[in-house]
């Protein structure tokens, strides 16, 4: 089973995307540059990544070349360029979860999954990120967070509860899914 | 009208959701990043639930707070009656939620174990009104100074942070915010402001330590108009969280800090520069921008006076260079974060290439304070050239964990064994990192140290900004040098080759020798290394990133010496020179260890003793953390 996001690109979002292009030009008409950084937050927020059709848009739009958007996408690693999993699993290694064992954490993540940090599984649930930085929750050391969600003070054997756990989610969401089309398909027959 | 006439008036009309002397039982709880990821949202889920089972939701108020500090007592609660002592619970799980409202609120009987003084203050008077300083009024003061943890703290920029509802506006009014500004729009000109600052002799949190003052100066003096002031929340360093905890349980006090310095360098416009990893903090400081505005604190005449000043958000991306003030201004104007050459200053030439101030969280957080008490009130506290106190961020292996606000001057020793209640686990103090991959570690020698900016860097470290990790004897120090390196080396933004080279060469020789294949003179290539990278790089991240490795060399050398002339780690962290053994006559043949083992290179018969191929071990160390039965022997 492969997991896939829900597709978000309707005309809508664009639209969407282009009404904020619009303020930040009110808000910053002497350097239109300035929307960038907020303008790749959205996209990111909303898509999980920055594709690459977001990316020809927004430099239409500000009139910047398009690798001029890369090259500000892909220095800063909060931004990425290519699709991640359902969930992305930060294991922090800043300095006191990594004082704390953080290492062990991620490659005891790493072997269960059978990915390299930074790659996504191949039935595209996780994403195990290679550079996450401190979390802000350096008492709870080490902390895991998957989404929204921080796990505090983890140790190896709780990784393979943590993973049972959003694999069931995932596969909770895409069955809700298949049944919503399912009951979509069936009306429209009606 | 005077501002603080207007402001009066807004006070007037607040309803805090923490009321100074409260008529009725308040139970607070600590939400924020840290106590989340303890829990404590699912306590305080637990809490309504179990106020409503006791018919007790219309008496009782449950108030959001921010992190008083203690973190690794989280989740904490803490319950208030009309007359009594407060009284903090630690730990506090779903199981504890209910029995503190049964017990404690509905019956009456404080649950002794649970609380963080045990019980010491149970029956006496609240604490009194007249304690307060500084500011209109101390919360922190009033209510815990005289208990553990708290004790040796004094909380200037975290004075409201866990006392306050983060989430109201009301509540800062109503323990005395926004008076610092009004009394500034009314009584000060914007001279008076930088001469009260500079009075003070506070120098910037964010690392430097540059007197704000100063910096204020420098930036009023430019004729160029507009001007900015930016805050950097942007709290780079990997295991500090200083910054983030002002944000979440107190925004009030850097916005107001930010209008009484737009103020003061006739600025009209302010910017939080903030990590988008804070979610929470960003979500503090949208709902404190947009209260403030409500009240006309922010936008067109704050307070009722002809002064305008307004503050927006931009996030940052995961670039820890974007700390550093030329790069931050380049990240804020939609570009790569890359630093320029200074000078020109950013109070020269900053965004959009106009005069700006950029000052860190906890400088600012200082200022309200500062201006209600008069400079000599702050340069009374502290030492000589730092005055003041500092927040740190305390962290690693030590057994309280989380944030302390203390005097300049107190000793590493004071934090680490009487603040921090010493080592977990019955192991030895070995090292403490301050200033993160900017700073040093300091050993045992120097625990009684007394910390402020001079005889920190004196020493080898820095004071940076606030995170202080302990290591206790299993931390191997080469290996936390390449940690700091392997950090440096990918943050390092490329643009100068000192720095690009420099740490990547620094790094290549530290694997080296955690692998077992150090030479003698990598001793002379490191140094080598370190200069180069120290004297030549454009930017404070290479200027610095040859520290941590500059200070082990210099306080840990005989770890470097025996991973390179003995082939050994002592600390048994650099996993290629560790060993692993089966001793038989212990063994008795579990097949626990064969079982964990990731590579399956351990073999025997049941109730046999096993044996490890060392050829095809990965020395991973999973069948040592799960013998029963002390059988494996590390060397
Ligand atoms: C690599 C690097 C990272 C930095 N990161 C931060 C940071 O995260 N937060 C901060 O306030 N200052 C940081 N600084 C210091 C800033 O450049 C600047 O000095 C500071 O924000 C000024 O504020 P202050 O005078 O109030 O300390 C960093 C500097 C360097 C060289
Ligand atoms: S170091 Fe991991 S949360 Fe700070």
């Amino acid at each position: 089973m492969l997991y896939e996001r829900e597709a978000l690109d309707t005309p809508e979002w664009w639209q969407g995307l282009d009404e904020m292009i619009e303020r930040q030009h009110e808000q910053y008409p002497e350097s239109v540059q300035t929307a960038l950084i907020p303008l790749l937050h959205y996209v990111q927020n909303a898509f999980g990544y920055v594709p690459e059709k977001a990316i020809n848009h927004i430099a239409q739009a500000l009139g910047v070349p398009t690798a001029y958007v890369c090259g500000v996408a892909s220095f800063y690693s909060y931004f990425s360029l290519e699709p991640k999993g359902a969930f992305t699993i930060s294991v922090c290694l800043g300095t006191a979860c990594f004082v704390r064992g953080a290492q062990a954490i991620l490659d005891e993540f790493c072997r269960q999954l059978d990915v390299e940090a930074g790659g996504t599984t191949s039935d595209r649930i996780f994403t195990v990120s290679d550079s996450s930085r401190c979390l802000g929750a350096c008492g709870q050391a080490p902390v895991v967070m998957i989404d929204d969600d921080v796990h505090a003070k983890v140790v190896a054997q709780d990784v393979a509860d943590i993973v049972a756990e959003y694999e069931a989610r995932a596969r909770r969401e895409m069955q809700a899914r298949e049944e919503r089309a399912r009951a979509d398909a069936r009306s429209h027959v009606q | 009208m005077a501002a603080t006439e207007t402001l009066a008036e807004l006070k007037d009309a607040a309803k805090p959701h923490l009321e100074m002397e409260p008529e009725r039982p308040q139970l607070l709880v600590g939400v924020a990043t840290c106590a989340n990821a303890a829990g404590a949202r699912k306590t305080r889920a637990k809490l309504v639930e179990a106020l409503e089972a006791a018919g007790l939701t219309d008496e009782v108020d449950l108030v959001q707070v921010g992190c008083v500090g203690a973190c690794s007592r989280e989740p904490l609660v803490e319950v208030r009656t009309p007359g009594e002592a407060p009284r903090m619970y630690v730990e506090v799980d779903e199981e504890r939620a209910v029995e503190i409202v049964e017990q404690d609120l509905s019956g009456g009987k404080p649950i002794v174990a649970w609380l963080i003084d045990e019980g010491e203050r149970i029956g006496e008077p609240a604490p009194h009104q007249t304690m307060a300083r500084p500011g209109e009024i101390n919360l922190f003061t009033r209510d815990w100074q005289n208990v553990g943890f708290f004790e040796r703290q004094f909380r200037i920029a975290l004075r409201n942070v866990g006392r306050i509802d983060p989430e109201s506006i009301d509540d800062y009014l109503s323990v005395g915010g926004y008076a610092a500004l009004a009394k500034m729009l009314d009584e000060m000109t914007s001279d008076d402001v930088i001469e009260v600052v500079t009075g003070s002799k506070l120098r910037g949190r964010g690392g430097a330590g540059f007197p704000t003052g100063m910096k204020w100066r420098f930036t009023a003096a430019e004729e160029e108009t507009p001007k900015y002031i930016v805050c950097n929340a942007d709290e780079g360093d990997p295991g500090a969280f200083m910054d983030r905890s002002t944000l979440e349980g107190d925004p009030h006090s850097v916005i107001e800090a930010m209008v009484i310095g737009g103020f003061a360098i006739g600025a009209e416009r302010g910017y939080v520069y903030v990590r988008a990893e804070y979610p929470l903090a960003i979500r503090r400081l949208e709902k404190a921008i947009e209260e403030a505005r409500e009240r006309g604190i922010l936008g067109e005449n704050v307070l009722g006076t002809d002064f305008s000043f307004d503050v927006s958000l931009r996030l940052g991306a995961g670039a820890f260079v974007c700390g550093e003030e030329t790069a931050l201004i380049a990240s804020m104007e939609g570009k790569r974060g890359m630093p320029r050459p200074r000078p020109p200053y950013p109070s020269q030439s900053g965004l959009w290439g106009k005069p700006t101030c950029i000052n860190n969280v906890e400088t600012l957080a200082n200022i309200a304070p500062i201006i209600l008490n008069g400079p000599e009130w702050f340069a009374s506290i502290g030492t000589e050239e730092s005055k003041g106190t500092k927040v740190f961020a305390l962290a690693g292996n030590v057994n309280n964990t989380g944030l302390i606000e203390v005097p300049m001057g107190i000793t590493l020793r004071e934090i680490i064994f009487d603040l921090g209640a010493g080592i977990p686990g019955g192991r030895e103090f070995k090292a403490a990192q301050t200033g993160g991959p900017s700073g040093g570690c300091l050993s045992q020698e120097y625990l009684d140290t007394p910390i402020d900016y001079d005889s920190l860097r004196e020493a080898g470290a820095i004071m940076g900004s606030g995170g202080l990790i302990v290591m206790d004897d299993a931390s191997c120090m080469v290996d936390i040098a390449k940690f700091f390196l392997t950090f440096t080396q990918d943050e390092s933004c490329g643009r100068c080759t000192p720095c690009r080279e420099g740490t990547r060469r620094m790094l290549e020789v530290l694997e080296r020798i955690s692998v077992g294949e150090g030479e003698e003179r990598d001793f002379e290539r490191l140094e080598r290394l370190c200069n180069a990278c120290t004297r030549a790089s454009l930017c404070g991240l290479g200027q610095t990133a040859a520290n941590p490795v500059i200070s082990t060399l210099q306080h840990f050398r005989d770890e470097y010496v025996a991973h390179i002339d003995d082939r050994v780690c002592p600390a048994h962290i650099c996993r290629a020179l560790l060993h692993y053994e089966i001793a038989p006559d212990p063994c008795v043949g579990c097949g626990l260890c064969k079982r964990v083992c990731p590579v399956q290179c351990i073999s025997g018969e049941p109730r046999e003793p096993h044996v490890i191929d060392i050829d095809a071990c990965t020395s991973c160390g999973a069948c040592y953390e799960a013998c029963k039965f002390d059988a494996i022997v590390r060397a």
